[in-house]
C-alpha cells in the first residue's frame, strides 16, 4: 500500500544518510593520560602546551575585576561571545580572531544577556526592564512589559525570547514580529534557574521547592512537573538531544533524570554543591562548584571529574561553545575559555549552524529561517506528533459519521458461512469455516480503542488549547 | 599556520585548480536538526499558500470568431495548432504559440455540428446542418487558389457528430444513425442502430481501435463493435448524455458528460454501474476532454465554468471561469499536459494552464528542484487541517456559490427522506 511504500522509501533515506557518515572530515578531539594519572589533574597550560598554536589561542582569560560578576552567551554558530557584568558592562566579541564588536557600559545591574538569533541583536536583562542592542551597542528597544526578568533563554527555531522574572512570570516575546507571546503566571516564586529543551523548545523551570516545571507558552499550566531535590534547585541543564537533564539543589546532590521517562538516572554528591550546569554538544557535563570548574561526561557521571579547573573568583556563568572544545566560565573577576578535548562536535552543518559564514551567507540563512519560523502553537513534548495520526480526533469524526448517516459505512457484515452441499454444511465444518475468520474479527476491534495518553491540543489554532495531560512525575 | 589559513579549507574548495566553490560541508545526524517534523510543516504551509498565490492560469483569449465556438478539434501532430467551428458555418485554425488566427473558410451554411482530424494530420472533416460531410486540407491553399473541399458528401439527414479512427482511414458520423464512412466512398460502409432516437455524439476508442461509443437522444449510451459491424452494449441513465470521451490510457474507461450535472466514468466491462460519479456542477454538462495521462479530465458545463476532475475522486481539483465567458460549450486539453483551451457561446475561445500555479517556460535545475520539494512537501502534509483547507479554497463567483449551496440543501433534503423512510420500514 501507499503507507508501506512511503515508509519503507524513509528507511531508505535515513540509512543512505547514516552511511554518509564515513565522509565527514573531522573527528572529535580527546584527553588521553598516561597509565596511572588521571585526566583530571591535566592543568589547562599542558593541554595548551600539547595542542596546536591555533588550539592554544582558544585559552585565554580576560581579567574584568571592575565590573562585577560576568554571565555569558555565545550564537549558535559558537563565532561571538556576549559578556555581560553585574554592573553594567556589556561586551559582544569575535573571541576567535578577538575582534571588539562593541563595548557599552549600561549604567544598571544587567542580570543575563543573551544573543537573538544572529550576532546582530542581543537582549540584556537590565534591573528595571528588558533592553535589546545592536552588535554595535546602540540601543534598538525597551520592553517595559517584561519588568526585572532574571534569566532568558533564546528558542532559535521559534525565534522566541523566553524571560524569567523575579516575580514569578515566564513571558516569551517573538524578536521577529516584536509581539509578546505569551505571558504566563507561573506561581512558582522568584524564578533564577532556567533551562531549555533544545529538542523540543519547552522551558524547564527550577523552583526553591525542588521541583522542576516544563512550560510551553500555550498551556497556562505546566506540562510537567517532577519533585528533583529536596531543597530548592540550583542549576538546570538538558542536553542537545533532549533525553537527559542535569539538576543540582542546595541538598549538593547532582541528579541526572531521564526526560522520556521523568524518572532519575544517576545521582551525584557534591561535597560543595553545583551552581551552574551545562552540557556541551558530544554530551559532557560542566558543573560549577564555587570556583572550581569539573566537566564529567554523561550519562555515567563518574566520581571522578575528566577535567577540572580552579578559577580565581566563583563563577556566574558557564557555557559550552558549540563546535569548539571550549568551555566559557564567566566568574567575578571577569572571563575564562577553558580547553576540553572532545567537548564539541566536530562536524558542523552549513546549512544549519556555519561558523564560517560570511555576511552574505548569513543574510540568505536569516530569510530562510525566518520563512521557516515554526508559530508557537506547535511547541509540545513530542515535536513528531504532527507526523502521527490523531486517532482521537478520527474516531470522533467516525462517530459523528456513523450518528448522521444512522449506519456504520465501515463495518464489516458478521460473517455467514456459505451453504454447501454434500455434507458440507455439518456443524463441525461450519464451525471450522467460522474459526478461520474469527481472528480478523479481533484486530478490527483492538484498531478501535482509544489511547492511554491524551495528546495536548497541538495545533487548532481557532480552539483554545485544552490543559493538557500533566504526568507528575516524583524522584 | 595561523587559524585564518586552517578556516579557508571551510570557506573555500579549488576543483581541478581553477575554480573555486563556497564549501558547504554537510553533516545529517538527526541530533543538528531538531524540530524535524514542525520545520517542514512551516515549508509545506509556506508552499501552500505560495501555490495559490501563483494560481494564475488564464493565459489568453483567442478573438476571431462572429458567432458561438460550436465545436474544436485537436491537431495530432502539431500542438500549437488548433481548429474550431462555429455557429455560423466558420471554421477557423489557429496558432497557440503567436495565438493568431492563421486561417478561416466557410465550411457550412448553418451550424458546425461537429469536426475531426485525421489521424496523420494532412486534412479535417466536418459535418453541418447542411447535411453535408466535408473534407478540408490542413494546409493553407496556395496564392491564387480558393477554399475548397478535397471532398464533399451529401447526406440525406442532418449529422449531429463526427469522429475518425485513429488508425484506419474510417470515419463514423451520426445523426439518425451512426454511419460508418470508408474515406474513398460516398455511402455508408455501415450503419449502426440500437433505439429510434438522434444521437448527438460518437467518439472512437483510442486503443481499442474498433470500438466506438455514441450518445443517443433516449439517455441512453451504446458500444459498438466495428469488425463484427454491431451494436455491443448499452446502458440507460436517467437524464440525456451530451458526450463522451475515452481514456486515453485505460482501454476500458470512458466518461460521459451527462445533462443531470454530473459526469460518469464507465468501466465498458461492468456497465451496471459506474465507477466514479463527478459531481460539482451546477447546470448541464456539454463537455468533456481527457488529459493524455489519462489520471484527469476537464468539463465544460453550461453554467460558465470548465472544471478539471481527477478520474478517481468525485469531486474538481479545479474550476476556471472569468466574467467574460458565457456557457461552454466545447473544452479540449491540448496533448502536452499544459494547457486547456474552451470555446464558449461568445465567440471567444479561452487558452488556460492545466496547473494553475505552474510555472511555463524552462526551469533552471534549482527551480526544478525546488518545485519538486515543495510538492512532496504538500503531498506529505495534505491531511492536515490547516494545509488542506488553503489548497481547498477556491473563490467561487456569486451565482455558482447560491447554486452549490442550493443543491446541498436539496441533497440532505432527499437523503434525510431516504433515511426516515428507511427507519420507519423497520
Amino acid at each position: 500500500s501507499h503507507l508501506k511504500l512511503v515508509g519503507r522509501q524513509e528507511e531508505l533515506a535515513a540509512a543512505r544518510a547514516a552511511r554518509l557518515d564515513l565522509l565527514l572530515p573531522e573527528e572529535p578531539g580527546f584527553l588521553e593520560a598516561d597509565p596511572g594519572e588521571d585526566t583530571c589533574t591535566v592543568s589547562q597550560g599542558d593541554i595548551a602546551a600539547a595542542v596546536d598554536i591555533a588550539s592554544a589561542a582558544k585559552h585565554f582569560e580576560l581579567r574584568l575585576e571592575q565590573f562585577g560578576p560576568y554571565r555569558l552567551d555565545y550564537t549558535r554558530p559558537g563565532r561571538h561571545l556576549l559578556l555581560g557584568g553585574r554592573r553594567g558592562h556589556v561586551a559582544a566579541l569575535d573571541w576567535q580572531t578577538k575582534t571588539l564588536m562593541c563595548e557599552i557600559n549600561v549604567m544598571e545591574t544587567v542580570t543575563d544577556v543573551a544573543w537573538l538569533h544572529a550576532e546582530t541583536m542581543f537582549a540584556v536583562a537590565q534591573r528595571r526592564w528588558l533592553y535589546v542592542y545592536d552588535n554595535q551597542g546602540v540601543e534598538l528597544n525597551c520592553l517595559k512589559r517584561f519588568p526585572g526578568v532574571l534569566r532568558m533563554q533564546f528558542l532559535p527555531y521559534h525565534f522566541l525570547l523566553a524571560t524569567a522574572s523575579e516575580t514569578g512570570f515566564l513571558q516569551y516575546l517573538d524578536v521577529s514580529v516584536g509581539k509578546e507571546v505569551a505571558a504566563t503566571c507561573t506561581r512558582g516564586g522568584r524564578l533564577a534557574v532556567m533551562a531549555q529543551n533544545p529538542a523540543n523548545a519547552v522551558v524547564h523551570l527550577g523552583h526553591s521547592n525542588g521541583t522542576v516545571t516544563l512550560w510551553s507558552p500555550n498551556v497556562k499550566e505546566p506540562l510537567v512537573r517532577m519533585l528533583c531535590h529536596r531543597g530548592a534547585i540550583r542549576a538546570l541543564a538538558v542536553d542537545r538531544s533532549g533525553t537527559y537533564m542535569a539538576t543540582a539543589g542546595l541538598d549538593r546532590k547532582l541528579q541526572l533524570f531521564d526526560l522520556r521517562t521523568y524518572r532519575p538516572l544517576h545521582a551525584l554528591v557534591l561535597p560543595q554543591g553545583a551552581a551552574h550546569l551545562d552540557f556541551s554538544q558530544r554530551g559532557l557535563l560542566a558543573a560549577a562548584c564555587a570556583d572550581v570548574v569539573q566537566v564529567r561526561p554523561s550519562p555515567s557521571l563518574p566520581r571522578k571529574p575528566y577535567l577540572c579547573h580552579r578559577l580565581p573568583l566563583p563563577a556566574h556563568g558557564l557555557r559550552f561553545c558549540p563546535y569548539e572544545d571550549v568551555l566559557g566560565a564567566g566568574h567575578g573577576a571577569g572571563f575564562t575559555s577553558l580547553l576540553v578535548p572532545g567537548a564539541g562536535e566536530a562536524n558542523f552543518d552549513a546549512l544549519e549552524n556555519n561558523p564560517y559564514r560570511s555576511r552574505k551567507q548569513r543574510q540568505e540563512w536569516e530569510v530562510k529561517a525566518l520563512l521557516e519560523k515554526i508559530p508557537a502553537e506547535l511547541i509540545t513534548l513530542d515535536p513528531t506528533c504532527l507526523d502521527r495520526v490523531d486517532t482521537a480526533s478520527m474516531e470522533q469524526k467516525r462517530q459523528e459519521k456513523i450518528q448522521r448517516l444512522g449506519f456504520d459505512p465501515h463495518a464489516k457484515a458478521k460473517f455467514r458461512p456459505r451453504r454447501k452441499a454434500k455434507g458440507g454444511s455439518s456443524a463441525g465444518s461450519l464451525l471450522r469455516r467460522k474459526r478461520k475468520v474469527a481472528h480478523e474479527e479481533q484486530r478490527v476491534r483492538s484498531f478501535a480503542k482509544p489511547t492511554p495518553f491524551a495528546k495536548p491540543a497541538a495545533f487548532a489554532p481557532f480552539a483554545k488549547p485544552a490543559p493538557s495531560a500533566m504526568p507528575t512525575a516524583f524522584a | 599556520m595561523n587559524a585564518a589559513y586552517l578556516q579557508l579549507q571551510y570557506i573555500y574548495q579549488i576543483c581541478n585548480d581553477c575554480v573555486i566553490l563556497i564549501a558547504v560541508p554537510r553533516n545529517y545526524d538527526p541530533v543538528l536538526h531538531p524540530f524535524e517534523v514542525p520545520r517542514e510543516y512551516t515549508r509545506a504551509l509556506n508552499a501552500t499558500k505560495l501555490e495559490r498565490v501563483f494560481a494564475k492560469p488564464f493565459l489568453s483569449s483567442l478573438d476571431g470568431h462572429r458567432d458561438g465556438v460550436n465545436c474544436m478539434a485537436k491537431h495530432p501532430k502539431s500542438l500549437s495548432t488548433v481548429l474550431s467551428g462555429a455557429c455560423d458555418g466558420e471554421v477557423k485554425i489557429w496558432n497557440l504559440t503567436k495565438r493568431q488566427c492563421i486561417r478561416t473558410l466557410q465550411a457550412h451554411e448553418g451550424f458546425v455540428r461537429g469536426m475531426c482530424a485525421r489521424f496523420c494530420g494532412t486534412s479535417f472533416f466536418t459535418v453541418g446542418d447542411d447535411k453535408t460531410v466535408k473534407q478540408w486540407k490542413m494546409e493553407s491553399p496556395e496564392y491564387g487558389e480558393e477554399e475548397e473541399p478535397i471532398h464533399t458528401i451529401l447526406g440525406k439527414t442532418v449529422y449531429t457528430g463526427i469522429d475518425h479512427h485513429w488508425k484506419e482511414a474510417v470515419f463514423a458520423t451520426c445523426g439518425h444513425q451512426v454511419d460508418i464512412w470508408d474515406e474513398q466512398r460516398t455511402s455508408p460502409m455501415c450503419s449502426l442502430t440500437w433505439g429510434f432516437d438522434s444521437i448527438s455524439s460518437v467518439k472512437f476508442n483510442p486503443i481499442e481501435t474498433y470500438l466506438l461509443g455514441s450518445c443517443a437522444s433516449d439517455r441512453n449510451i451504446v458500444l459498438y463493435d466495428m469488425r463484427q459491424s454491431t451494436p455491443l452494449k448499452k446502458v440507460i441513465l436517467k437524464m440525456r448524455t451530451n458526450t463522451l470521451c475515452w481514456n486515453p490510457m485505460e482501454a476500458f474507461i470512458f466518461t460521459a458528460a451527462n445533462e443531470d450535472y454530473n459526469l460518469y466514468t464507465f468501466d465498458m466491462r461492468f456497465l451496471a454501474s459506474p465507477v466514479m460519479v463527478h459531481m460539482d456542477h451546477v447546470s448541464a454538462v456539454l463537455d468533456v476532454d481527457y488529459s493524455p495521462t489519462g489520471k484527469e479530465f476537464v468539463s465544460a458545463s453550461f453554467d460558465k465554468s470548465i472544471r478539471i476532475f481527477p478520474v478517481d475522486k468525485g469531486h474538481s481539483r479545479e474550476i476556471y471561469y472569468t466574467k467574460r465567458m458565457q456557457h461552454v460549450i466545447t473544452v479540449k486539453w491540448t496533448s502536452d499536459n499544459k494547457y486547456v483551451l474552451c470555446g464558449s457561446d461568445e465567440m471567444n475561445i479561452r487558452l488556460w494552464k492545466a496547473n494553475a500555479s505552474e510555472k511555463l517556460g524552462v526551469l533552471a535545475p534549482r527551480e526544478k528542484a525546488a518545485m519538486n520539494y515543495n510538492q512532496k512537501l504538500k503531498e506529505k502534509f495534505q491531511y492536515h487541517p490547516q494545509i488542506k483547507r488553503i489548497a481547498r479554497h477556491r473563490h467561487l463567483p456569486k451565482s455558482i456559490f447560491c447554486q452549490v449551496k442550493e443543491q446541498r440543501i436539496m441533497k440532505e433534503a432527499r437523503r434525510r427522506k431516504l433515511q426516515n423512510q428507511h427507519e420507519n420500514l423497520q
